[in-house]
């Protein structure tokens, strides 16, 4: 009786499954990790506008009392933020004015293995709970007017790897959550778990078993320790009831001699049944990835005209280099081209499979490691029709391989990389983090936000920086786009052409995040962190 | 003949000329090394020790390991407050490790004939004219980058190679550069740092100065060095007691 009191108060609290699925609708919110299910990271508020952008200011800090870089998206509910920071911690806090409610302090192992630091990407929410996944590959559910832990499941060995650091997606009465370790030799896999008591519902595996669809693209018993990886939140059609994840990288990273065949479902995006977590179809962007380029971009869900007809599609701006466009309900290939320079493919076959052209040992490949974007969201605007990508500009690398003998929890690379520099010494960026001073500078790569036609992949404009980004972005239905960069700038953009409107300088540290937007009292909000802190501004009153 | 010799020494010079700390650890203990950096470390630090930035494995400084029982004490404690976790290495490994941070990553290092640093100093101040560019400590002018650590920031070879090819082994923030302002002045100097709306320098003479992008008339950065190359005016000998003075350079107190 009390479970089941437990479970309806789940689905009919604050927050129910009808507001996740029109959370477009209430754009005061932001209810999940990319805003709305389509992961389009675009909201209607439009107080903030290209005439009075310049006006923003500074309402209220957030420091955060831990180091390292600060990947979280908070969430906005109802005039309270929920947000993360290193390594679990969950703080409720006033919107309006920054001011604290409660902090979680999760309890758990602190000898979980990371491969690039302590990081946490989010939360979940469905009724009155928060959901959190952790570094020791656990789900926690936690009451979000107390701040007390509800439950607490384990997803996953740690010691073998493991860890979730994105944030959980909602769906109906479940919680779905993915797997990282994808340097560790784990076998990857997608999981959803019941709300009101975190039992495990379905599971999805990434790496198939023997047997399964799929495992003919893999070879002896390299499936094992295949990794495809899940750190990225996926997105969610409710009427075709599919929910789309892209996954991580094979094991090992670089030695793809070691795992002969496609090693399905690595750098792919899988569409499952989000009530039974069966795979409807998949798309692999990069068969047998020798290059450590996850699929885990927010797989971005668009309706619009293609060629003239109505039609439901999936946007995804690929580590890889290419942009493509798929049917979402088939998981037909529509289109594909290259976003930035790459010389790993010389195109696509009709069916989006990469005609591959592997660089000579010891000879750069374009894009590098990082790859041409990562996992910094993207952000569509239906306003515009255009795409909008934080890309890593010119960036290279030269890849080599060896074999790797996997041991549990170790790291599981099977080779190396390094990045092309412009002399011998010269320093090249840091990928965890940035110091006050730019010695390796934009020759080597720089960042920038690309607006994309989708249709035709070409560039409508480009805005450069200096440094690079991993800083995701958002669209307003005021035709302006907030971004930041590893320059601790946080900037506003006019979203058709690119023009720089408004920028604020919060130091010489890192944004990690996309920005996000509410509105509390009638009164809209930009929020952005940088390095420790987190920043909101406002028009000034 | 003579040129004969001249260029098997400056190979050698060029080959092997390795980091501090090199040759002190058996070959062995730095390839086992190399595979514990793999399996533990590149995650962070990266494959070239400078993943996390401010730290240079590869290079140091290692405020917290300058000695290797630190180092050792490092691994095994962790940073608190940091991102450094502890680590349980067996012995074995652990020595093996340090070998390898130690001898600068570079499992084929060996040990070399080392110049004079005396010797060396005597040129730097001398016949190289060093310090009409460089500062090292309270001599010399500050236009060109300040040498006075240098030797922890820069293996020998890579001091070796700006020597004889400076415009090759430039180091892209320390590029000359030339801004001209909206009202007409031009402001010649090194680049110290830059991001996408500003540039901070050091001028030619010897001011710091921010600019703003945006308020520009004309902003241009060089890629060929200013500093001549030693490389045909100093002898293969002067040149290597040249290099060990300037890896000597390591700070007050050092």
């Amino acid at each position: 009786m009390i479970a089941i009191l437990v479970f309806l108060t789940a689905l009919v609290g604050q927050i129910t499954p009808e507001r996740l699925i029109r959370a477009a609708d209430e754009p005061r919110n932001w209810l999940t990790y990319s805003g709305t299910y389509s992961g389009q990271r675009y909201s209607t508020l439009a107080q903030i506008d290209r005439s009075n952008v310049k006006s923003l200011e500074l309402k209220w800090l957030l420091q955060n009392q831990v180091a390292g870089p600060w990947e979280s998206v908070p969430l906005v509910v109802d005039g309270i933020m929920y947000l993360t920071q290193r390594p679990n911690d969950v703080v409720a806090l006033d919107a309006k004015t920054g001011r604290i409610f409660w902090i979680y302090k999760y309890p758990g192992a602190t000898d979980y293995k990371v491969c690039c630091g302590a990081n946490n990407r989010g939360l979940a929410m469905l009724g009155n709970t928060l959901f959190m996944g952790t570094l020791d590959a656990h789900l926690v559910a936690i009451d979000a007017r107390t701040g007390r832990p509800l439950w607490n499941v384990a997803v996953a060995e740690f010691a073998r790897g493991y860890s979730v650091t994105l944030a959980p997606l909602a769906v109906k009465d479940k919680v779905i959550v993915g797997v990282g370790g994808g340097e560790y030799g784990i076998r990857g896999f997608i999981a959803a778990y019941d709300a009101a008591n975190g039992k495990e519902v379905w599971r999805f595996n990434t790496i198939p078993a023997p047997g399964e669809p799929g495992s003919d693209t893999w070879s002896g018993d390299a499936w094992k320790n295949g990794g495809g990886s899940l750190w990225v939140t996926g997105t969610y059609d409710p009427a075709l009831n599919l929910t789309y994840w892209g996954v991580g990288n094979p094991g090992p990273d670089f030695n793809p001699a070691q795992r002969p065949g496609d090693n399905l479902y690595t750098d792919s995006v899988v569409a499952l049944n989000a009530d039974s977590g069966k795979l409807q179809w998949h798309f692999q962007f990069t068969p047998n990835d020798r290059y450590d380029w996850d699929s885990t971009q927010v797989p971005v869900l668009v309706d619009t005209t293609w060629k003239g007809v109505p039609a439901k599609l999936l946007m995804l701006a690929n580590r890889n280099g290419f942009f493509y466009v798929l049917d979402r309900a088939s998981g037909k290939f529509l289109f594909g081209k290259p976003f930035i320079k790459v010389n790993w493919a010389s195109g696509l076959d009709t069916n989006g499979r990469p005609i591959q052209t592997p660089q000579p040992p010891g000879s750069a490949t374009w894009p590098g490691q990082q790859g041409g974007t990562s996992w910094y969201s993207p952000s569509y605007s239906p306003r515009t029709g255009l795409f909008y990508i934080p890309t890593w500009e010119e960036v290279s690398g030269v890849f080599t391989s060896q074999p790797a003998q996997y041991q549990p929890g170790q790291l599981y690379w099977g080779g190396n990389f390094r990045t092309t520099r412009p002399a011998p010494d010269a320093p090249t960026a840091p990928n965890i983090r940035r110091g006050p001073i730019n010695n390796w500078t934009d020759e080597p790569s720089h960042g920038a936000v690309v607006a994309l036609d989708p249709h035709t992949g070409e560039r409508k404009w480009t805005f450069p920086m200096y440094d690079l980004t991993d800083a995701g972005i958002l669209t307003t239905a005021s035709d302006l786009v907030f971004t930041g960069g590893r320059e601790g700038y946080f900037q506003a953009l006019d979203a058709r052409s690119g023009e720089l409107l408004w920028k604020a300088s919060l130091g010489s540290a890192q944004i990690m995040m996309g920005p996000i937007t509410y509105e509390v009292e009638g009164k809209q909000y930009v929020s952005v962190i940088c390095g420790n802190v987190m920043a909101t501004f406002g028009l000034r009153e | 003949m003579i040129s004969y010799r001249v260029g098997i020494v400056l190979t050698l010079a060029f080959t092997t000329f390795a980091q501090d700390h090199s040759g002190q650890y058996p070959q062995t203990d730095v390839t086992a090394g190399a595979r514990v950096y793999a399996a533990l470390c590149i995650g962070c630090h990266g494959p070239n020790g400078a993943g996390v930035g401010g730290i240079d494995l590869r290079q140091g400084p290692l405020p917290r390991a300058s000695t290797d029982a630190a180092l050792t004490t490092v691994l095994s404690t962790g940073i608190a407050g940091t991102g450094m976790p502890a680590f349980r290495l067996d012995p074995s490994d652990a020595r093996a490790l340090v070998a390898f941070i130690r001898s600068g990553f570079d499992s084929n290092a060996t040990a070399v004939p080392q110049g004079d640093s005396g010797r060396g100093r005597i040129i730097f101040e001398g016949k190289g004219a060093c310090l009409t560019c460089h500062r090292v400590d309270t001599r010399g002018r500050g236009v060109g980058p300040d040498l006075t650590e240098v030797g922890r920031g820069r293996s020998a070879i890579a001091i070796q190679r700006s020597l004889v090819d400076p415009t090759g082994s430039m180091i892209p923030i320390n590029r000359p550069v030339r801004a001209v302002t909206r009202d007409g002045r031009a402001i010649n100097g090194r680049r110290v740092n830059e991001d996408t709306y500003t540039v901070q320098i050091i001028t030619d003479a010897g001011a710091l100065v921010s600019l703003v992008k945006a308020d520009l008339r004309q902003w241009s950065v060089s890629k060929t060095s200013p500093m001549p190359s030693y490389k045909d005016t100093l002898t293969p000998t002067e040149l290597i007691d040249l290099v060990a003075y300037v890896a000597s350079l390591k700070g007050t107190g050092q």
